[in-house]
């Protein structure tokens, strides 16, 4: 199993990520912002950080990178893209996913575990996984999701909300959304399922010396469904 | 411009030092010479006030690779691995400006960690603010908190512990000292000396500003009514930026291109290369029309005193410009080849070929000024005969909840959740412990560290103070399983001209040495901030103290939360019930008089070692040290975090409850061991003479004393949180 993490300046989760697909079976390749090509890959993750500094808005340059044309090509061929954190934001910013990620709800950055409710596993991520929610961590100034009325019945229609904010016994309501995003969404899929956008980190969940292991469940199961 | 004394003393010089100056010179300075000799003579540059005294620091040990006098100390951690780690105060700009203040701060640090090779894995923060009743308190925490988190958060490096305090005494001036932990491979660490005639000294990073200018000079002077006008000294950080410097640097010092780098922090250019051509004994002379500027005209007076941030100056191998270029050209980094070193052992500066300062460098170094200020011994306060009679008015259930949600007690969630503490997935313990640990990336080994101050104890007594922020620290590291190695102080002070400020000053550190002697924990580096005054009232003593320990198999760490239960819990260390100087005695009986609690160093190395030995052996649940708001605090806070309650028995011993549950005695940890082992740690602590108490049994919820329940876990808790939430919203 091949993945490729690309790393933008400014990306600071890009080893964590390698570290996890690494762990965890993938044979992982770093692939630099100004490359043009991708090497061959089954899995293109976008990692966390703050790429180009977040200027102008989270994510935004990024979206307009050299390699950024390659990555759109190959989830529009059907691969499989996650982007996590600053990832997600640029993944909204290229038109890829749907919506935007505004800044938190009460204008602070906010490092914690939270509980998420997978809402489909009909897609690659999260299908044959045996938990219905999962303790991740999130760490991110930038994570209210939002999109308009229209869109977001496109996406319920579509099923293309990932996983929900909610609490431990998996009701999602203000209290158990950290951020303010609507809907509680905390990841969203593409229509096809094949790109998939959050905020959580289950990059910082892969033993349990860290804040917790679901984070493994979700990579474990993520390799089965590829082979 | 012509130069005189009047400019010469609105540069924050004193009249006998521009004297000094013009007969060194054997000239009168012009106006650049004249800002070279202010950044580098005034007290944050060249520590005239506190030299004499940090000379008799304990900074050797088994473990310590380089002590003060680089950009950060170094220790060995084994297997060829080293930490560099260093703490520093921004005091001055952030009560100024509390976003960038904070933020370049941390910058600032982090910078002097990598700069020797180190790519950084921790930051820590000790930050004080004044009462919360202040009308500037609440915006100073706010934008504090946010600077630090801004800096550390885009960096990618886990803030992973701290401390914050309220205290009347920083109304006027408030303390941000940030502490950067990197690691390094012990054969790949890079110095700031300069060797070798005819090098090339590079310029790389932002570009130079007019930010800044006179930063380290304003940080040398007391407030007044005018500090508004301050502004254009605070720095403006840019932490995408320095992300980038990083690896930049670390890429190129993985071959040998780089003979000596150097940050440019307080005084920039000034004094980096300054600093760098001493050390190696050179002379070094720079092109400034070579320096990338940011604006228009800047003068060479200006180049030399901006402290933008972001910026290095290293001297290169010859013929590594090329390769140096392309690394920093990847980065989008300006790269600069500005001067090289030379055998005139001056500085040289030209502008647009004309030369525009010369000076020995041996003046603005050997011969900075030193001062032997005058001080005055603080004597021990007498023992305060409390009226236990009072006593008998209040509930433990009151006076533990009350303490709580203390604003220096209370839990400060709200503030290191704003900071990312778990990126690069090796943190282990989080804020909110004893100290904070992270592995060591692909190792079994995991540095703990954690960083204390106890201004209370340092104003009541400096030297007990001194004595017992070391001993705290030291405590902090044990409790976690880790065996402390070494320290860094940042010495925040007032005015070192008046008697009792400089006698704070001398007294904290000999009290800060003996621990650190007795303890085997010496000093490796530290910064020293004095002149922390506003309108003749200066803060009270307050140095910090960064440890840093190891652990040698992080699977034995040991956590604080209360773990099973009907578990047993003891204090080990002789509880005597001191009150004086206790948050009880301030904060229940408003008394702030009498001595803090006695430092014993003999039992406190005893003591931490034998809990040392227990952890080892896999006989320790839960621990904590008993620090502020004595043995029921601790335990209460060890209920929080383990969301269990706890049974007490009946004392057995002739003192009041208050004072037993409240003192503030020091050497002592609360334990939590299961049953089973009971006998193997009785046997260890018999061996070993230390004193233990036996106080009760860990429970599902309730918190029970003789026999009565008081109150529930989640009533803590409840009390616990809200304080500084609430505060925050208001």
């Amino acid at each position: 199993m091949k993945s490729s993490v690309i790393i933008f300046p400014g990306s600071n989760c890009d080893r964590d990520i390698d570290v996890a697909l690494n762990k965890f079976g993938f044979k992982n390749k770093m692939v630099w912002h100004n490359d043009v090509d991708l090497p061959k890959s089954d899995l293109i993750v976008l990692p966390g950080g703050f790429s180009y500094g977040d200027y102008l808005r989270c994510g935004s340059i990024a979206g307009k990178s050299k390699i950024i044309k390659s990555v759109i090509e190959f989830a529009k061929s059907g691969g499989l893209v996650i982007g996590i954190c600053n990832g997600f934001q640029v993944l909204t910013e290229t038109g890829l996913l749907p919506g935007v990620l505004q800044q938190n709800k009460y204008l602070e950055f906010i490092c914690k575990n939270v509980f998420v409710k997978i809402n489909n596993k009909e897609n690659k991520y999260f299908k044959n996984i045996k938990k219905e929610i999962l303790e991740l961590h999130i760490a991110h100034n930038e994570g209210n999701y939002f999109c308009s009325d229209d869109e977001l019945k496109s996406i319920q229609n579509n099923n293309q909300i990932a996983v929900t904010y909610c609490n431990q016994i998996g009701v999602s309501n203000d209290e158990s959304n950290p951020n303010g995003s609507i809907k509680n969404i905390a990841g969203i899929f593409n229509k096809e399922k094949n790109i998939l956008g959050m905020m959580p980190h289950p990059e910082r969940m892969i033993d349990k010396y860290l804040s917790g292991e679901d984070g493994s469940i979700f990579f474990e199961n993520l390799v089965g469904n590829l082979k | 411009m012509m130069v005189n004394e009047k400019i010469a003393i609105e540069h924050g010089l004193k009249s006998e030092e521009f004297n000094k100056i013009c007969e060194l010179l054997k000239r009168t300075p012009n106006i650049t010479e004249l800002g070279i000799f202010s950044a580098m003579w005034n007290e944050h540059c060249s520590y005239k006030s506190s030299r004499f005294h940090l000379k008799k620091l304990n900074t050797k040990g088994k473990r310590v690779i380089q002590g003060p006098g680089e950009n950060a100390g170094v220790i060995d951690i084994d297997d060829g691995d080293a930490i560099v780690f260093k703490i520093e105060s921004h005091n001055h700009p952030s009560f100024i400006e509390p976003y960038q203040g904070a933020a370049t701060g941390v910058g600032g640090i982090m910078r002097d960690v990598f700069t020797m090779g180190a790519r950084p894995i921790a930051n820590l923060n000790s930050i004080h603010f004044g009462s919360p009743q202040h009308p500037k308190t609440k915006n100073l925490l706010r934008g504090v908190v946010r600077g630090i988190g801004g800096y550390g958060n885009c960096m990618g490096i886990p803030t992973i512990a701290g401390q914050t305090c309220f205290d009347e005494s920083y109304n006027g001036n408030i303390l941000v000292n940030a502490m950067t932990l990197g690691l390094v491979n012990k054969n790949k660490i890079f110095y700031s000396k300069a060797t070798g005639i005819n090098k090339p000294v590079i310029y790389v990073g932002s570009k130079t500003g007019r930010d800044g200018i006179h930063g380290a000079s304003m940080a040398s002077t007391i407030f007044d009514e005018k500090i508004d006008e301050k502004k254009p000294t605070v720095q403006v950080g840019d932490p995408f930026t320095e992300k980038l410097l990083l690896e930049a640097c670390l890429e190129l010092m993985s071959d040998k291109s780089i003979i000596a780098i150097q940050d440019m922090g307080a005084a920039g250019l000034t004094s980096s290369s300054i600093e760098m051509a001493s050390k190696g004994n050179l002379g070094i002379e720079l092109n400034l029309s070579k320096v990338p500027c940011r604006e228009a005209k800047m003068t060479p007076y200006e180049i030399m005193l901006s402290e933008s941030q972001e910026r290095m100056l290293i001297i290169l191998e010859n013929g590594k410009e090329e390769k140096a270029k392309k690394i920093f050209d990847k980065w989008n980094l300006d790269f600069a080849v500005i001067g090289k070193t030379t055998n005139s052992k001056k500085i040289e500066l030209t502008f647009e070929n004309k030369k525009v300062a010369e000076i020995p460098i041996n003046i603005l170094t050997e011969n900075a000024p030193i001062y032997d200020r005058k001080w005055k011994k603080t004597k021990l306060p007498q023992k305060f005969k409390f009226d236990k009679s009072e006593f008998k008015k209040l509930k433990v259930a009151d006076v533990l909840k009350k303490i709580l949600s203390s604003p220096n007690a209370c839990d400060k969630e709200w503030i290191w959740q704003q900071y990312d503490h778990t990126v690069m997935g090796d943190t282990i313990q989080k804020p909110g412990g004893d100290s904070g640990v992270v592995r060591i990336h692909k190792t079994n080994k995991a540095v703990a560290t954690s960083v204390d101050s106890s201004a209370t104890y340092c104003y009541a007594h400096p030297l007990t103070g001194g004595k017992q922020i070391v001993c705290e620290s030291w405590r902090n590291l044990i409790s976690v399983g880790a065996k402390p190695i070494a320290i860094t102080n940042c010495l925040n002070f007032g005015n070192p001209e008046k008697e009792k400020n400089m006698g704070e000053f001398v007294e904290c550190v000999e009290g800060i040495n003996e621990a650190s002697k007795f303890l085997n924990f010496p000093v490796v580096s530290g910064n020293v901030s004095f002149y922390n005054e506003t309108k003749d009232k200066g803060i009270k003593p307050t140095p910090s103290i960064g440890g840093v320990g190891l652990i040698k198999n992080y699977k034995k760490m040991v956590t604080m939360d209360l773990k099973e239960d009907d578990n047993l819990i003891f204090v080990i260390g002789k509880t005597e019930g001191h009150l004086d100087q206790s948050l009880f005695a301030r904060d229940i009986l408003l008394e702030k008089k009498g001595p803090p609690p006695e430092i014993n160093l003999f039992n406190e190395k005893n003591i931490g070692e034998t809990l040392l030995k227990l952890i080892d052996e896999n006989l320790v649940k839960s621990a904590h040290d008993v620090s502020l708001g004595g043995i029921i605090i601790a335990l209460s806070k060890m209920s929080i975090k383990g969301n269990k309650g706890f049974k007490l028995d009946k004392l057995k011993i002739l003192m009041n409850k208050f004072e037993y549950f409240f003192g503030e005695d020091q050497g002592r940890y609360i334990l939590e061991i299961s049953k089973d082992n009971l006998k193997k740690v009785e046997t260890i602590l018999k061996e070993n003479s230390v004193h233990c108490d036996n106080l009760g049994i860990v429970t599902s919820k309730e918190i029970i004393i003789d026999n009565e329940p008081i109150l529930s876990v989640d009533e803590l808790i409840q009390s616990n949180t809200k304080w500084l939430k609430e505060y925050m919203v208001q």
